[in-house]
């Protein structure tokens, strides 16, 4: 039942929600934990599609972003792998702090973390790694991931 | 997806189809910064026809915020569903905004 995805985008934003709905489409099969599926892995994947493309690959419209899905009844990983320079996830400040909340931007990662059971950089910093655990008896449906974000 | 604008009374409302994220959010702020530019000043966000909002589109929301209260605007946000709730929840976001259970509740006393 395993299901594997590769994906190519162009590094343009207006591909990632056709792309999110594209891997959506193919893991009807965990429709007993739809409702996780649904919130925190598709703002999840957005999340770090955004990031790869906007920050990443700095908007250059001549560099690509590449996606590695794998659907299993268990749990939903993606790879995103940009091709830029990567960054040092730890430096980004909690946008929830006081003094934060009110900025427009720096809520991505933290959503991703939150979302996420998992997340893991790689040590360049350019390719991230997001795991989604699908156990019927979890009890987490959205927020409070279950196994701690990992950066 | 598409942005529904429309008027009732002296309140602009907007009704964001399908997602907010970051290959629309620009539409979106596009059409309410005309709107305040135009002179309008009070904005319900509709998002009962919503799926989603990623963190750009958070971002988005929470410029335009500032944008209007800067013009001693008002902007009042209505019927997220419990998904979107809980990304405004875990963001701490819905300390930031007027959130009302409705569009009929948000256009109250506006």
């Amino acid at each position: 039942m395993d299901q594997e995805l590769i994906l190519e985008l162009p590094n343009d934003v207006r591909s990632i929600g056709h792309a999110v709905d594209y891997v959506m489409s193919h893991c009807s099969d965990c429709c007993a934990v739809a409702k996780r599926l649904d919130l925190n892995f598709r703002v999840g994947l957005t999340e770090a599609l955004s990031n790869a493309m906007l920050y990443g690959n700095a908007r250059d419209p001549g560099k690509r972003v590449k996606v590695e899905v794998t659907v299993r009844m268990e749990q939903v990983t993606a790879r995103v792998t940009d091709e830029g320079r990567g960054f040092d996830p730890t430096t980004i400040p909690d946008p929830t702090l006081p003094g934060n909340v009110d900025k427009p931007g720096g809520r991505g990662i933290f959503l991703m973390k939150s979302l996420m059971d998992e997340v893991l950089f790689n040590e360049e910093g350019n390719s991230v790694t997001l795991i989604l655990r699908l156990e019927e008896e979890s009890p987490d449906v959205v927020g409070g991931a279950t196994g701690g974000a990992t950066a | 997806m598409a942005f529904q604008v429309s008027k009732s009374g002296d309140v602009m409302v907007i009704d964001v189809e399908g997602q907010l994220i970051v290959g629309n959010r620009q539409e979106l702020k596009h059409k309410i910064l005309d709107e305040l530019d135009g002179g309008e000043r009070k904005f319900v966000v509709n998002f009962s026809e919503t799926g989603y909002i990623d963190s750009s589109g958070l971002g988005v929301l929470v410029s335009l915020s500032k944008k209007i209260r800067e013009q001693e605007g008002v902007l009042r946000l209505a019927s997220l569903n419990e998904d979107l709730r809980t990304l405004f929840e875990l963001t701490k976001l819905d300390t930031l905004f007027e959130i009302a259970d409705s569009r009929e509740e948000a256009l109250e006393g506006l």
